[in-house]
């Protein structure tokens, strides 16, 4: 290896340790610690479970995100089945639909709700009674929030099939039950460990949906901003945040674990599964399909009915006023701060996960810091966003910090983002760098072009669309993350996820609405052009 | 002196030796094929000669230099892998003006006119505008040779350049990859595994096998006096039967038939045969149970009227014959 690679992979490393090994050890630390800041064991612990208020949020949490993580496994692998083992009509239109929840924060899933089973919500007005606010809310929004997550893993394993398996079967007479039971099932097996895990861990760590709907019923989520923002009790909070880390790392245990094992079973020789024509079963997953996806378009239109009517419900003329929104609670300002947020994690975090990739999987040498590094850029994916949040106000809020200066800037916003979602674009990286012919850093050495010219002409080009993939993936997460911010925007500096919080709580519900259509928008926007440009650049380069 | 000499290279991966104290002279000019079954060690030896892999021990002479920690860039060789690594996202031309850019000097007329040169060379002229995936597998080949060849490299590596082409176009190319290496007098490296290959275009042959170096010679010499039981093996077929403490070897070719006893001495019972278009080889067993098989021209076997457990008689010319050492004193 060059010294100036070399350089390169050690400021790599050097950075992204900061930002992430820092802020965990100072995590950890204020966990052990008493308020004067000696040591005080287990005993925050032993407060912590000591409290029943308190422990009672452990059961509540572990109680919503397994029923959410039920619920979200069955609805999203039968949804998943649909569009990849059925040959139902409208595929391409159901694909969409599911993705909707994706482009809203999760405080906006549960104001959908607010809307159809409030007090006032459309439902109840028909005569449906629900508890909404407390658990069956909390649930619901959850479900809302991890379905698209489990749809999506669904798909890429269901997506690939080796048909000879299900013509031997046939050939057997095996019947549909079997070929289910003995194939499709064994097959996917890694996969619904992972989507029960991702789930899991989602809804027991999300803040958006107990923050609106919680209520009285208390979550760790809720527990931690209260510690933090409300008491300012450091170390209780940074208690909750060890334990909002639990399911993520015994996920990422596990994860790891079954990874090696999961050698794809799938391979070169593999043919075809050609779906048979059965046309009840297209049927009933076609009503299935059209049901979920009929919610999640009527959460989209309730909020256009909230924003766009002048007091619902009781006075439905139109109206644009509720896009001035008051400055108060953060104004059209927070929009325009979260698209610049977003633009700069998009563009820094691509530029860093992608070359952060190029030096884990194109160089040589210094074995050793490589797998440090491949472990460092695992670890995210453990990583809830509450616990990014909390431990970046640890680690740059001491005084002691010289990089104290960012705390409260857009700065600290766009790190905390790209760490927090880092664990995919980084494997969107590597899977699309791994596709490069291995010798191409061989030819160029022997030409004599440098690496720097290769990676811009070849390696980079090349793996156009898995840059704006991640460019993509980066600027919607960064629009509607809440959960990382929530302890890190500045006064100064509030943007649109926290802004419809404030709303919601302020009851400019209208607004809140209004603002999410606007995150909504841009969203689907980006994602519009994402789809375009990797259409262009896929008939250009393959 | 020779131009490239290769100086009891060392190389573990882990704790699997590789290439167990490896040495090769190469002459100025020349095309050595380095041939070997997969896994020998091969690829690591020439990556070794590039310079894009660090020996454990040894070096490597470049011209009288030694040039065992020489960045690959400093070396001045072209190479070709079996994948080519053409860069997709440009065109033949392209590829080539990509590695010429960084040889300085040349003006944007002279890489212009080295670019058509090279293209002349290995007949692509009309393809330049192409993109790789637009190109047939031989053409692709050829683009990557072009490539290579065209910063006027002072020596050439060539990874199974062949291996991934199907058998017409792979004699087709071997002919032409050896008339521009002729042309331009390019001192080259070849690996392969295919020892027709070896046998029809090197000037010297360089047999490997378990990350050693097993003999070294032109091709006749190889063929003709295999130094160990493994190259008379690995390059064409070998026969091989115990007598008098020694182990004695000929090739199928030079046994000599006939019908009846009289100069051919030896009884053998005809176990099979098969037509092999100009050549017929027939299996044999030796009294003593020991199997042989002989090559004949199909014409000599219709003569002869081949059938199954009929007897045969045949000679094994002396001068013809190899002996080697048996198997227990060749371990020590
Ligand atoms: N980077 C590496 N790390 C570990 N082992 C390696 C590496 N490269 C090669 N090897 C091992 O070294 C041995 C020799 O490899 P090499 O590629 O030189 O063989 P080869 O003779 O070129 O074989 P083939 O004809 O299949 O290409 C093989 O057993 C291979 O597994
Ligand atoms: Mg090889």
């Amino acid at each position: 290896m060059r010294p100036a690679q070399l350089a390169l992979l050690l400021a790599l490393l050097a950075g992204f340790t900061l930002i992430q090994i820092g802020p965990l050890f100072s995590l950890f630390s204020k966990a052990f610690l008493d308020a004067d800041g000696s040591f005080a064991g287990l005993q925050n612990y032993a407060d912590y479970f000591g409290s029943p208020s308190l422990s009672v949020s452990v059961r509540n949490t572990v109680d919503i995100s397994f029923v959410t993580t039920l619920c979200s496994v069955l609805l999203g692998f039968a949804y998943a089945y649909a569009l990849t083992r059925t040959n139902m009509r409208g595929k391409a239109f159901f694909r969409y639909t599911a993705l909707i929840p994706i482009f809203l924060p999760t405080v906006v899933h549960a104001l959908g709700l607010v809307y159809m089973f409030g007090k006032q919500g459309i439902l109840t007005g028909l005569g449906v009674e629900t508890e909404l606010y407390g658990r069956f809310g909390i649930i619901l929004s959850e479900i809302i929030y991890t379905f698209p997550q489990a749809f999506l893993m669904f798909v890429v394993a269901l997506e690939v099939a080796d048909g000879r398996l299900y013509e031997a079967a046939d050939s057997m007479g095996v019947s549909a039950a079997g070929k289910f039971f003995g194939i499709t099932l064994p097959d996917i097996r890694y996969t619904v460990v992972n989507v029960f895990f991702v789930c899991f861990t989602l809804a027991f760590t999300d803040f958006g949906a107990p923050k609106v709907l919680g209520g009285g019923y208390n979550v760790l989520a809720t527990d931690i901003y209260k510690q933090i923002a409300g008491q300012f009790n450091m170390n209780m909070g940074a208690v909750v945040g060890t334990l909002l880390l639990l399911p993520a790392v015994l996920s990422f245990i596990a994860g790891r674990a079954v990874s090696s094992r999961n050698a794809s079973t799938v391979n070169a020789k593999a043919t075809r599964l050609v779906i048979r024509e059965c046309a009840w079963r297209d049927a009933v997953f076609f009503v299935f399909c059209a049901l979920v996806s009929a919610c999640f378009l009527f959460l989209i239109a309730v909020l256009f009915m909230g924003a766009l009517t002048e007091y619902y419900p009781y006075n439905m003329a139109l109206t644009l006023r509720h896009f001035s929104f008051n400055a108060s609670t953060g104004g059209i300002g927070s929009y325009f701060n979260s698209l610049w947020m977003s633009l700069l994690t998009a563009v820094f975090g691509t530029a860093f996960a992608f070359v952060y990739a190029y030096m884990m999987e194109k160089t040589d040498g210094f074995a050793a810091l490589r797998r440090y590094g491949k472990l460092l850029a695992a670890l995210p994916l453990a990583l809830p966003g509450m616990v990014v949040g909390v431990s970046f106000i640890f680690f740059f809020n001491a005084r002691s910090n010289p990089l104290h200066f960012i705390y409260g800037t857009v700065v600290i916003l766009v790190l905390s983002n790209i760490l927090h979602y880092f664990a995919v674009p980084f494997i969107t990286a590597t899977g699309s760098l791994k596709k490069l012919d291995r010798e191409f850093e061989s030819v160029s050495d022997s030409m004599r072009v440098s690496r720097l010219r290769l990676f811009l002409r070849v390696s980079a080009p090349l793996s156009l669309t898995a840059v704006l993939e991640i460019f993509m993936y980066y600027f919607v997460n960064s629009m509607v993350t809440v959960s990382a911010v929530v302890f890190l925007y500045g006064a100064k500096f509030k943007v649109a996820s926290i802004a419809i919080t404030h709303m919601e709580e302020a009851g400019d519900i209208s607004q809140a609405a209004a603002m999410s259509l606007l995150i909504l928008f841009i969203n689907v926007a980006v994602r519009g052009a994402y789809a375009l440009a990797a259409k262009c650049t896929e008939r250009k380069i393959l | 002196m020779s131009y490239l000499e290769v100086r009891n290279i060392t190389k573990r991966f882990d704790r699997q030796t590789v290439l167990a104290n490896v040495s090769a002279d190469i002459e100025k000019g020349e095309l050595v094929c380095v041939l070997g079954p997969s896994g020998c060690g091969k690829t690591t030896l020439l990556r070794i000669v590039a310079g894009l892999e660090t020996a454990d021990g040894g070096s490597v002479y470049i011209n009288g230099r030694d040039c065992t920690s020489l960045s690959p860039g400093k070396r001045n060789f072209g190479i070709v892998f079996q994948s080519y690594a053409l860069f997709p996202n440009m065109t033949v031309a392209g590829n080539i003006l990509f590695g010429l850019r960084h040889k300085g000097k040349l003006g944007r007329e002279e890489m212009r006119a080295r670019v058509d040169e090279v293209l002349r060379m290995v007949d692509l002229s009309e393809h330049r505008n192409k993109y790789p995936r637009q190109l047939s597998g031989g053409q692709q080949q050829r683009a990557a040779l072009a490539r290579a060849i065209a910063p006027a490299p002072s020596y050439l590596l060539l990874d199974e350049p062949l291996s991934a082409l199907d058998a017409k176009v792979r004699v087709r190319l071997r002919g032409e990859i050896r008339a521009i290496q002729r042309a331009l007098g390019i001192t080259t490296i070849m690996v392969t595994h295919d020892q027709e290959e070896a046998l029809t275009m090197a000037d010297k042959i360089i047999v490997m096998n378990n990350a050693t170096v097993e003999q070294a010679g032109t091709p006749r010499e190889v063929y003709d006096r295999p130094a160990t039981p493994f190259v008379a093996n690995f390059i064409g077929a070998m026969n091989f039967y115990p007598a008098n403490e020694v182990v004695c070897a000929i090739r199928p070719e030079r046994i000599e038939i006939s019908n009846a006893p009289g100069s051919c001495n030896v009884a053998a019972d005809i176990k099979g045969f098969e037509f092999k278009g100009a050549m017929t080889r027939i299996y044999g067993i030796l009294p003593g149970q020991t199997e042989i098989c002989v090559d004949i021209s199909s014409d000599r076997a219709d003569e002869i009227g081949l059938c199954e457990r009929a007897r045969l008689y045949l000679r094994i010319p002396e001068e013809h014959l190899i002996k080697y050492p048996p198997p227990a004193a060749r371990v020590m």
